[in-house]
């Protein structure tokens, strides 16, 4: 078959590889219909994910049909149409018992290493480096799914894939988000990074009944496309986001801060971005945490901070002091993906969200290095690209 | 070996270590002085001698204060001798009072060996009984620990463990065991494809609760375990802990050979008790395309490339 392998950094190739085949009971093959490029493959992408291999297998985010399934598979059919969620999850675990599915104790075959980088290990992750499984990821043309009887969520058919395919991560990556932050009436949630997480953040904010969504980035075109889904918008390269979410919240602050953006951050101050672009280049820091220092500083005493973009290592100039003395509220996580399949399904469905608004370019999958150079480099107004096989 | 003797002997290290950061400042900050008080002022060498020594002794310091006791305390040993060399030398050419100072500071300096020498023992003898893993490993004696919490109820862990032939399942470097009664039989994969046979017997069983082996005395890895188990707090299942020791062939060498080879043992009980919990919760092993079979501490150089295997 045909995948898209990461070759080093920067360097993405669509070679011919085996096949897959069923390894574990539980297993199912599926034949990819649509997947998609993730923000966080562009870490991998960059090179500041550690464990990964050239020829490793890229992508998690990814929907088709069941062509195989091992003996302990009882609630799939071959020709069944899936989503499969990006995080695996074994389904009999403590943190699977208890919704935490990117924490599963027993998906990462590979758990000694990451316990070196982490302390503990969280779940495996399809295509997303050897510290997190070393699992083959889904922008193939087919994909080993394990424990398919937990993960993946049967689509029937009328719904098109570009509505469900985010259903893998980004919608509710986005939702989870915003549920951090225990949202009431009349709250105003400020929004680091408009990509597609984003402004589903934003979107799913509404939802929960926030009052106010503020979106700050430096992308015009991101910016429009929170602003259609109701956000107010901040470009950072033009205002001083400090300034501007006082004055918004007549000196309150916002009562919740959602960091969307993770550690490829970058900067208005050049200087200041300079001096973290070379610790990380040399990597004295691994994570350039600027949403994350300003979300801190920003958020209203005894307000919340949701970390939904990707960190991997270790970063400086923490405002402890900030988030400690003003009683604030830190939450993060990979998304617990299978815990919100079903009632955003439903959401789809109802007609309370269309996600298929993000995409912005539509590739087959041979032309997934172009789609990778366009979503790194922001040309083309480049949002979210979506693969076919 | 208790845990107040090994306390002490830090103690004494570290008190012997102020003393040295003590006299050595002074020697460096008032030669004269020091000179004078030990009745040597009258000898340019021993006054321009007073800072080197001071230096020496900054040195003792910060061995002693700063983790290595051992080194401090045999260094000290090394200094004392050479000052009651030196005082001897000054005792012969000297009479009256700087003559009764020199004998009454090689007094002190005698009485000071023989604190550091005990000390030095002291600290030697609580190492020789097994404090410190690099010592155990000098005697080639391999002591390992693992914990792991496993979602099932005791009963049902306890049993499946009990059934040595289940290891396999999940111990990657057990190639088969075989058990009649309370003996059994191992074969196990060592160092660079070897296989490695011994016979074992159970010395302790205690239903859900323990159980203990031990090899034969005949075995060319003389090695021993144990597993415990006992109810994970409210509901969380059953806790796990297992110990392991082993006498590598070669001592010391013969366990940095191993690890040269890719041996690493603690990790290999760590992924061996990981993959236990997944036989144990899930039902079987959990396999990913990147991860190779085996427990190679060179796993990373090992590990295959995220692709199906052809």
């Amino acid at each position: 078959m045909k995948a898209n392998c990461w070759m080093g950094r920067n360097t993405v190739e669509v070679r011919e590889v085996p096949d897959p085949k069923i390894l574990n009971s539980r297993d199912a093959i599926v034949r990819i219909t649509s997947t998609a490029i993730c923000g966080s493959d562009l870490h991998l992408y960059d090179g500041y994910v550690p464990t990964m291999k050239k020829g490793d297998i890229l992508g998690h985010e990814f929907m088709g049909e069941v062509v195989d399934v091992g003996p302990a598979v009882s609630n799939l059919r071959i020709g069944d149409r899936v989503v499969v969620p990006f995080p695996i999850a074994c389904g009999n675990c403590t943190a699977c018992d208890h919704d935490m599915y990117s924490l599963c104790e027993n998906s990462n075959p590979n758990a000694g290493l990451a316990e070196k980088f982490m302390g503990h290990s969280p779940a495996g992750i399809f295509g997303y480096s050897h510290m997190l499984g070393g699992y083959p990821g889904g922008q193939a043309e087919y994909a080993r799914v394990p424990f398919a009887d937990v993960g993946p969520i049967k689509i029937e058919n009328g719904l098109p894939d570009e509505k469900v395919l985010f259903l893998s991560d980004i919608l509710p990556t986005g939702w989870m988000g915003a549920e951090m932050c225990d949202i009431t009436p009349g709250d105003v949630i400020a929004v680091w990074g408009a990509g597609p997480v984003g402004q589903f953040a934003i979107a799913s904010a509404y939802l929960m009944g926030a009052e106010r969504v503020i979106a700050i980035d430096r992308f015009p075109y991101r910016l429009r496309i929170a602003e259609r889904v109701g956000a107010e918008t901040l470009n950072y390269e033009e205002v001083d986001v400090q300034d501007a979410l006082l004055d918004i919240t007549a000196g309150r602050g916002p009562d919740a801060c959602i960091d969307a953006v993770g550690m490829e951050a970058h900067y208005g101050n050049p200087a200041v971005y300079a001096y973290d672009r070379t610790k990380q280049a040399a990597r004295v820091e691994t994570d350039r945490p600027y949403a994350l220092r300003e979300a801190i500083m920003a958020c209203r005493n005894g307000g919340t901070v949701s970390v939904i973009g990707v960190y991997a290592g270790f970063l400086e100039k923490f405002p402890m002091g900030s988030l400690m003395n003003r009683s604030l509220t830190l939450k993060s996580g990979q998304c617990h993906v299978q815990r919100y399949l079903k009632p955003l399904l439903q959401r789809i469905k109802n007609g309370d969200i269309d996600p298929s608004f993000v995409i912005t370019h539509r590739l087959p999958l041979q032309d997934a290095p172009r789609g990778y150079d366009l979503f790194k480099n922001k040309t083309d107004d480049c949002n979210k690209v979506i693969l076919s096989a | 070996m208790s845990e107040r003797h090994d306390a002490m002997s830090d103690r004494m290290a570290r008190t012997l270590g102020w003393a040295s950061l003590a006299l050595g400042a002074a020697q460096l900050a008032a030669p004269r002085a020091v000179a004078r008080i030990s009745g040597v002022d009258d000898s340019p060498a021993a006054r321009a001698t007073i800072p080197l020594v001071g230096l020496r002794e900054l040195l003792h310091a910060v061995a002693l204060l700063g983790g290595q006791p051992a080194m401090g305390l045999w260094t000290r040993l090394a200094g004392d001798s050479a000052d009651l060399t030196s005082l001897a030398g000054a005792m012969s050419g000297r009479t009256g009072w700087r003559r009764r100072r020199v004998v009454a500071v090689a007094g002190a300096v005698i009485a000071i060996t023989a604190v550091d020498a005990y000390a030095a023992m002291r600290i030697r003898r609580s190492r020789e009984q097994g404090h410190g893993k690099a010592e155990q490993w000098a005697r080639g004696v391999m002591g390992l620990h693992a914990a792991i919490t496993v979602k099932r109820p005791r009963p049902e862990v306890y049993r499946f463990w009990h059934d040595f032939e289940n290891f396999p399942r999940f111990m990657v470097h057990v190639k088969s065991v075989r058990t009649s009664e309370d003996l059994s039989h191992w074969k196990v994969r060592g160092p660079m494809g070897k296989t490695v046979e011994w016979d074992a017997e159970t010395v302790e069983d205690h239903r859900d609760e323990l159980i203990a082996w031990c090899s034969a005395k005949s075995s060319f890895v003389p090695n021993g375990g144990s597993v415990h188990f006992t109810d994970a707090p409210g509901g969380r299942g059953t806790e796990v802990r297992v110990n392991l020791r082993y006498h590598v062939p070669g001592g010391k060498a013969g366990s940095v050979i191993a690890r040269l080879l890719g041996e690493h043992p603690e990790q290999q009980v760590r992924d061996d008790l990981r993959r236990f919990k997944q036989v144990m919760e899930t039902g079987e092993v959990v396999r990913s395309e990147g991860r190779s079979e085996g427990t190679r501490a060179l796993r990373q150089a090992l590990e295959r490339r995220a692709q199906p295997v052809a």
